[in-house]
């Protein structure tokens, strides 16, 4: 039984409630950071190292946070881990780092965050709120990775930097300009529902 | 950089929304009807140049003076939450008809990335006092026009027939696409 509720916190971020297929929360980053492969994937693996920090810090402290003041305290929590990250990739992966720019410290404002601390961890023990914040971090790696590998296969004619078509190929620039991010992510969310099998 | 530059280049060239994708949530939800669309956009033009001049107060006369740069993100995030609480009050008691119209969006400002993203520029890009008024008063004023046009768009396409497959979100984010392609034309301008 309660291994059942287990795996299921565990594995509902990543079909059942995919945080950016259908539940259409952080968007911004979604758009932003997915013109490659690589940078969705590492923009994907900051969030969820964030989320599972703070899933884990709301938990614990949920009983010394006061009812009035919640979503400020939550607040908090979130940026000091984010700074962290941040503070972290600047020092290991710098390139990673220049290339997602503005949008690393905006993880503090993502709302699958917020959105999670909440709903999940303000209400369950730290075990569970882990799981959950894995689950829905690798839902919105996975989510992010696609549409980066789409847009860069499309627009650029490589994958994961390297070149698949050769230097001569014409590729479909559009992709990986901004009116591509709309695009691939609507076909994106199309294909996503067929398959789940919603109508 | 002219003033004039700085307005053509935020609102048209590098929309806030349709080409940093910056504030895309409130963008998606609150843009089913062009009036609220545009009491969203008033609001965070007032939230948005009021809080850059006081990110900017407290960047240069606390943040730097004590060396505290790796705190910038903890703090900008704290001083926008509680300016959005105080412009509610403060607003609540002062002008209620004001507060009737942006009432209901002020509560939504404080996780609008758009917000926090431009003070974070201003810093990044080391504009003067006035030049990040014009610049986050700039974007603001992109942001209200990107959601008003896409508005507009959205009211239009709820009259017609869509495949069962696009309608919702899908048939949304292709507008934006479409929106964002249009304002592709203005790239160039102003260089």
């Amino acid at each position: 039984m309660n291994k059942n509720i287990s795996i299921e916190n565990l594995t509902r971020g990543i079909i059942k409630e995919n945080p950016t297929l259908v539940m259409l929360l952080g968007m911004c980053p979604t758009l932003g950071v997915s013109t490659s492969a690589e940078n969705g994937l590492g923009m994907g693996l900051a969030t969820l190292f964030v989320l599972i920090l703070s899933n884990f810090g709301i938990s614990v402290l949920k009983n010394l946070i006061p009812e009035g003041v919640r979503i400020p305290c939550y607040i908090i929590v979130i940026a000091s881990f984010v700074t962290v990250i941040e503070m972290l990739m600047a020092a290991w992966f710098p390139a990673l780092y220049k290339s997602l720019g503005i949008y690393i410290p905006l993880i503090v404002v993502n709302c699958i965050i917020l959105g999670r601390a909440e709903a999940f961890a303000s209400k369950n023990n730290a075990f569970q709120s882990v799981l959950d914040a894995i689950g829905m971090g690798i839902g919105f790696t996975l989510s992010l990775t696609v549409l980066g590998s789409i847009r860069e296969i499309l627009g650029a004619g490589s994958f994961f930097g390297i070149s698949l078509f050769g230097e001569e190929a014409k590729t479909i620039l559009l992709f990986i300009m901004p009116p591509g991010a709309f695009l691939a992510l609507s076909f994106m969310i199309i294909m996503f529902n067929k398959i789940r099998g919603v109508k | 950089m002219s003033y004039l530059s700085i307005f053509i280049a935020a609102i048209f060239v590098n929309n806030i929304v349709l080409s940093q994708f910056l504030g895309i949530c409130p963008f998606l939800g609150v843009s089913k009807k062009t009036s609220t669309a545009l009491g969203m956009g008033l609001a965070v033009m007032f939230v948005m140049t009021l809080s850059s001049i006081v990110t900017y107060l407290i960047y240069h006369n606390f943040i730097i003076k004590y060396g505290l740069e790796f705190m910038t993100t903890v703090v900008f995030i704290l001083v926008i939450a509680s300016l959005v609480q105080i412009v509610e009050i403060i607003l609540r008691k002062v002008s209620p008809a004001l507060y009737q119209a942006l009432g209901i969006f002020l509560p939504l400002i404080t996780t609008n990335c758009a917000v926090l993203g431009i003070a974070l520029l201003t810093v990044q890009k080391n504009m003067g006092l006035t030049q990040s008024i014009a610049y986050s008063l700039a974007n603001a004023m992109g942001f209200t026009l990107a959601i008003v046009l896409f508005a507009g768009m959205r009211e239009r396409l709820a009259k017609s027939k869509l495949p069962q497959a696009l309608q919702g979100t899908p048939i949304a984010l292709i507008t934006a696409g479409l929106l964002s392609m249009a304002f592709m034309g203005f790239s160039g301008v102003g260089n």
